[in-house]
């Protein structure tokens, strides 16, 4: 068929040509419409012989092909430039900040109980728990603290309120959580492995000291356990918990609770004034442990001829101190924004061991 | 407990060096809290000769002094320097002690430079005593006998070259409460041998014409022996050099002969001890317990009012001494005292500790008596008593008065050698463990072991174990690893309580507030604001008045925590605690909640104003969304009836059922916020964490997940009710039009207020819902749709009194 040619190119380059959609429509109707020139040129076909029109039709439907092909390239190529051209105008200052979202925190107290549990989890010990408000007999009596005892002033210890015509001795706000031991005993007996975090009180506010702190206490009850197995279970610990091996010392000391006794260092530094655990010659005093007593035990229902072990009791504030640096135990307490944002811990930093416990 | 290097040697031959003994004693529990040694102080002042002394040429008081020192010791090299001093007693030939340029000067608090004074060159200094604090004489310069040795260090000199060594002693070992106890223990260890003197009697020469009597009241307890001994024709006075410079180094004040020779027998072997001027004792003694009513004016000088539960010395005049823990100013030893009555009693720990913690009395007589001291030390510290009286002051003493007897405190106890090895896990061998105990005084008659008078802590076989361990040394345990109870992977340990507390916690955090931990106690004010305060709650001995009773909620912390943050500039907090709140005073009677308070803007001012107030439905959202994180059932019923500390409009109870309140939401009460200056709007919540039912399932497995591949149709009805009628009864009666079709059901809208009231009229307002509607078995037809739809109208109708709006 003549004059495809230039009927290819006039619409070729008027859809190169095209500047906008509407243009390419027009050309798509005038070429490709129903009453386009391609359309017209096929009429023609059916005045053609067959063997005109078998060179003639697929002649006929590749130019439409093409011309379909071309329009679809140019519409595409025109709608990037305009989004292009759109997006080039929707610039935003991107160093603007995001919308504020509160970040929460932990608190280190709960932070540190949590890697304090974890870590006696594995070696086995529950977490036990009882109430603040105590009575003084497990408080007290129950740990063989005498009622002459020192501790039991109201220098030390606070009490409560009691009514007029109870003649109960008064209770009191527990000054350790040893008193935890007892309850357990009463309850599960032996043998046992629990430790025992929570608040304790003491009548003492100075630049060291506040009413309230927490403590925990451990204690195992077994056949054979012996002082041995505590200073394991303590090395253990404290490795764990600093993330560097540490030693420890035990002293000879004295409390009601435990026989013998021993107040437990652990091995430090100061470097620069800063203290560095688990290395150098220095120790730095921890807590308080020992081999839990035998009235202890039986006030506690068990039979110290069958069973004994060790018990201790360590301040949670104190070790979070000294694992994260923190100066002041008073500001544990005061809730001060910037200490709570400085001091605490992302809600998702959960404690386990097979992630680790060091930050 | 203060005792010096030089007065245990008194006790422990040894030549350990000091570091060695200070490491021992700590080991043994005898804990070393600080060590003065006075050549750290005083180790650079040196004796020197003034050459000459001569006018300053320019200052009439001063002198100018050619000085030979001998900077490097005795046997080097002497020096000469040039001083200049304004004391009047330097002169050419004296000999005093020298601080050269660099020294720190104790008294004066100043490190010496090199100076002109008045022009003339002054390279350090000559001492007076109260330079070297050791007296307060600053007359002149310190002048020592010209046999002096030239260039020695003055505290060698002197012999003051003796550390104080400050410990720690444990309640349970009054014994070491006397330097001759401490050195028993060191000799224990093997630092040196016991050579504490033995102690003498002397014989009386005359009978007491004081007696004394113990009265059925006190004898079979409180005060059961009583050592008298009269010495006539002492005279008082300053005691001997030695002694002052002995109680001195340890922080006591001399104070006369007979007063010093007391305290000699508290600090060297824990016997307190009292003497009396025997002049002014009227008639005899009676040791008895207190009349109430009566009183005593004492040493202190304070009048202590007596209620019937101390002990009392007394004579005819009635008491004297209050018994073990503080005598009478009437009756006591003055620079004329010319006869004494000496007494050494043994009184009951219980007594004194309740006496002295009543009185607010804190003597030496006190701490060690309440401890426990040994009773047979009564007749034994008497004699001793008598010799040094004797030594320092004359006199003639009479024979002994004794009141009762020395108690019987004989026990005795198996020692199983085994068991050192079984309970510590140290391996000890047995001959050892017998030397230890001997060397402490305990006497072994086979496997019973008897602990001595003065250890009134060893009360079993434990003890012998803990004395064995203590005296070989805690230091040399190792550890032993403690098998697993059960072998194979850790089981879970947390209660489901614990768990709670913890994903509570957690949730909060995540949620965007910061956890406090605050104290337990506050003041009676914000007790009472938050339904608690009663008596039963409070504190017998707060600390202060801000911490006086047990909080009844956690909020009244917070708010106080907010109040405090908001002091320092921080208007915008989110603020949260899990912790214990108190509903009486009895153990048990404490609740775990978890409370969070949001104050004043969701953030910080921004650009894309994203910023805007806290209202009661962030603190609703949280309660939820923590709710659901512990477990607690989805569908809860909304009360009104929250307590008084809560905007009585805006605030609700999520509960189940009318009486299981789970949690409490809503704006704090504007009241409650002024009272406690917290600039709001400060919205809260509480939940109580015990309150929701534990899952009963034991399974892990989750019902099937039931969905429809079916179209699902969301239609939108608007209701004009009155103002009050609220959302959820209009969800509940649309939800309720179709329980089988009606997926869901939520308020997209709601239009209230003046413009409101134009379209629809007074006290009306328009709530708008969208009603998910999914069906099971076949696409819905309109014609079911309608259905739906007209049954929801009809149910909202009847339900909220409304109408759907045209």
């Amino acid at each position: 068929m003549d004059g495809l040619e230039p009927l290819k190119k006039k619409y070729l380059d008027g859809i190169m040509a095209a500047s906008d959609e509407s243009a390419l429509e027009d050309l798509r109707l005038t070429a490709v419409g129903k009453k386009g020139e391609v359309a017209l040129k096929m009429r023609e076909l059916g005045k053609m012989t067959p063997e005109e029109r078998q060179v003639a039709g697929p002649a006929l439907n590749a130019l439409k092909d093409e011309i379909n092909s071309a329009l679809a390239a140019r519409k595409a190529a025109l709608g990037d430039a305009a989004l292009e051209e759109r997006l080039r105008t929707e610039w935003l200052d991107v160093t603007l900040a995001g919308r504020p979202a509160r970040q929460g925190t932990i608190h280190p107290v709960s932070q540190v109980s949590e890697e304090v549990t974890a870590i006696f989890a594995d070696m086995g010990f529950s977490v036990a728990e009882g109430p603040q408000v105590e009575s003084d007999w497990f408080n007290f009596d129950a740990l063989n603290i005498p009622p002459e005892h020192p501790t039991r002033t109201e220098m030390d210890t606070f009490y409560m309120h009691r009514a007029e015509g109870d003649d109960r001795p008064p209770h009191v706000l527990r000054t350790h959580t040893s008193p935890v031991q007892i309850r357990h005993m009463q309850e599960f007996g032996a043998p046992c492995r629990i430790i025992a975090p929570g608040r304790v009180y003491r009548a003492d506010y100075d630049q060291t000291h506040t009413p309230m702190f927490h403590q925990v206490e451990g204690l195992a009850l077994g056949t054979d356990l012996s002082m041995a197995n505590l200073k394991w279970v303590l090395e253990e610990f404290f490795s764990a918990f600093f993330g560097i091996k540490v030693k420890t010392r035990f002293r000879a000391s004295h409390f009601p609770f435990t026989e013998p006794s021993a107040e437990v260092d652990i091995q430090c530094s100061w470097v620069n004034g800063q203290l560095r655990i688990g290395e150098g010659d220095g120790w730095m005093e921890v807590l308080g442990s020992g081999m839990v007593h035998p009235k202890v035990l039986a006030a506690g229902g068990v039979d110290s001829d069958a069973f004994q072990g060790f018990a201790f009791g360590m301040g949670i504030d104190r070790i979070a101190m000294l694992k994260y640096g923190i100066p002041d135990l008073r500001a544990f307490f005061d809730s001060d924004l910037r200490w709570l944002r400085h001091y605490g811990f992302s809600t998702l930093d959960q404690p386990n061991l097979h992630g680790g416990l060091n930050r | 407990m203060k005792f010096t290097l030089s007065w245990l040697k008194t006790h422990l031959e040894t030549e350990v060096p000091l570091d060695d003994i200070l490491y021992a004693l700590t080991d043994l529990g005898l804990e070393v809290e600080g060590v003065e040694n006075p050549a750290d102080a005083l180790g650079d002042f040196r004796i020197c000769r003034v050459i000459e002394a001569k006018q300053h040429p320019n200052a009439d008081r001063l002198r100018l002094c050619r000085v030979e020192t001998w900077p490097n010791g005795p046997d080097a090299a002497s020096e000469e320097v040039q001083v200049v001093c304004g004391a009047p007693n330097a002169r050419t030939g004296l000999v005093g002690v020298f601080a050269p340029v660099g020294t720190h000067v104790p008294g004066t608090g100043v490190d010496l430079k090199p100076g002109v004074i008045r022009g003339e060159a002054s390279n350090g200094m000559l001492c007076s005593e109260r330079e070297l604090m050791l007296s307060d004489d600053h007359d002149g310069i310190i002048d020592l006998p010209a046999d002096a040795p030239m260039g020695a260090r003055f505290i060698d000199y002197t012999d003051r070259n003796d550390p104080v060594i400050d410990i720690a002693i444990t309640p349970n070992r009054p014994d070491a409460l006397g330097v001759a106890g401490i050195a028993r223990d060191l000799a224990a260890r093997g630092l040196g041998t016991l050579i504490t003197p033995a102690i003498e009697t002397v014989p009386g020469t005359f009978a007491s014409p004081i007696s004394v009597s113990l009265n059925a009241d006190v004898k079979d307890g409180p005060c059961a022996l009583f050592v008298g001994r009269y010495i006539r024709g002492v005279k008082n006075g300053p005691s001997p050099q030695w002694v002052q410079d002995r109680l001195r180094a340890i922080g006591l004040r001399p104070i006369s002969a007979l007063v010093d020779v007391t305290n000699l027998m508290t600090y060297d072997r824990n016997r307190p001890m009292h003497v009396f001027d025997a002049d002014k004792v009227a008639g005899n003694i009676e040791v008895r317990m207190a009349k109430p009513g009566e009183s005593l004016l004492a040493l202190d000088e304070k009048t202590y009012e007596f209620d019937g539960t101390e002990v009392l010395i007394c004579d005819n005049n009635g008491p004297e001494s209050i018994g073990g823990i503080m005598g009478g100013l009437a009756s006591g030893c003055t620079a004329e005292t010319v006869n004494v009555f000496v007494e050494a009693a043994f009184f009951d720990t219980i007594h004194i500790a309740a006496a002295g913690r009543k009185h607010k009395i804190n003597s030496d007589a006190r701490y060690r008596n309440e401890r426990g001291i040994d009773p047979a030390s009564a007749p034994v510290g008497m004699e001793m008593a008598t010799r040094l009286i004797q030594e320092f002051c004359g006199g003639e003493p009479s024979e002994l008065v004794i009141a009762g007897a020395v108690p019987d405190v004989a026990r005795s106890y198996k020692l199983d050698t085994d068991r050192v090895s079984s309970l510590v896990g140290m391996d000890i061998a047995a001959v050892e463990q017998e030397r230890a105990l001997t060397a402490l005084g305990f006497t072994i008659d086979g496997a019973d072991v008897t602990p001595p008078t003065w250890r009134p802590d060893v009360q079993g076989p434990a003890d012998l174990v803990e004395e064995i361990a203590r005296i070989a040394s805690l230091t040399k345990l190792e550890g032993k690893p403690m098998a697993r109870a059960e072998i194979g992977v850790t089981r879970a340990i947390l209660t489901p309580m614990q768990r709670r507390e913890t994903a509570a916690r957690r949730q909060i955090a995540a949620l965007g507030y910061n956890e406090c931990v605050t104290y337990t106690f506050v003041d009676h004010a914000s007790a009472l604001m938050f339904g608690g305060g009663e008596d039963c709650t409070k504190l017998a001995n707060p600390i202060s008045s801000e911490m006086s009773h047990m909080r009844p909620d956690l909020l009244p912390p917070l708010l106080q925590a907010a109040a405090r943050n908001q002091a320092r500039g921080f208007a915008d907090l989110a603020l949260f605690e899990v912790g214990p709140a108190f509903q009486g005073g009895e153990p048990g009677q404490q609740l775990m909640q978890a409370s969070g308070l949001l104050v004043g803007y969701t953030g910080p001012r921004d650009p894309h104003g994203a910023r805007r107030a806290v209202d009661v439905y962030d603190a609703k959202a949280d309660a939820e969304a923590v709710l659901s994180a512990i477990g607690a059932p989805a569908k809860l019923m909304v009360q009104r009836n929250a307590p008084g500390w809560w905007h009585p409009g805006r605030s609700g109870q999520l509960s189940l059922g009318p009486k299981n309140i789970l949690a409490g939401f809503g704006e704090v009460h504007p009241k409650v916020l002024s009272a406690m200056d917290v600039k709001g709007p400060a919205v809260a919540f509480t939940i109580w964490l015990e309150n929701p039912p534990f899952p009963k399932a034991k399974s892990a497995t989750r019902p099937a997940l039931v969905i429809s591949d079916l179209q699902a149709v969301e239609r939108d009805f608007a209701f004009v009710v009155d103002e009050t009628v609220e959302a959820l009864t209009l969800l509940n009666a649309a939800k309720g039009a179709d329980k089988a079709l009606i997926a869901d059901a939520s308020v997209f809208d709601q239009f209230m207020g003046a413009k409101a009231v134009a379209q629809m009229g007074e006290g009306k307002k328009s709530i708008a819902i969208s009603v998910r509607l999914q069906p099971k078995d076949a696409t819905l037809t309109d014609k079911e749709i309608e259905a739906v739809s007209a049954k929801i109208i009809d149910k909202v109708e009847k339900a909220t009194g409304g109408v759907l709006r045209g």
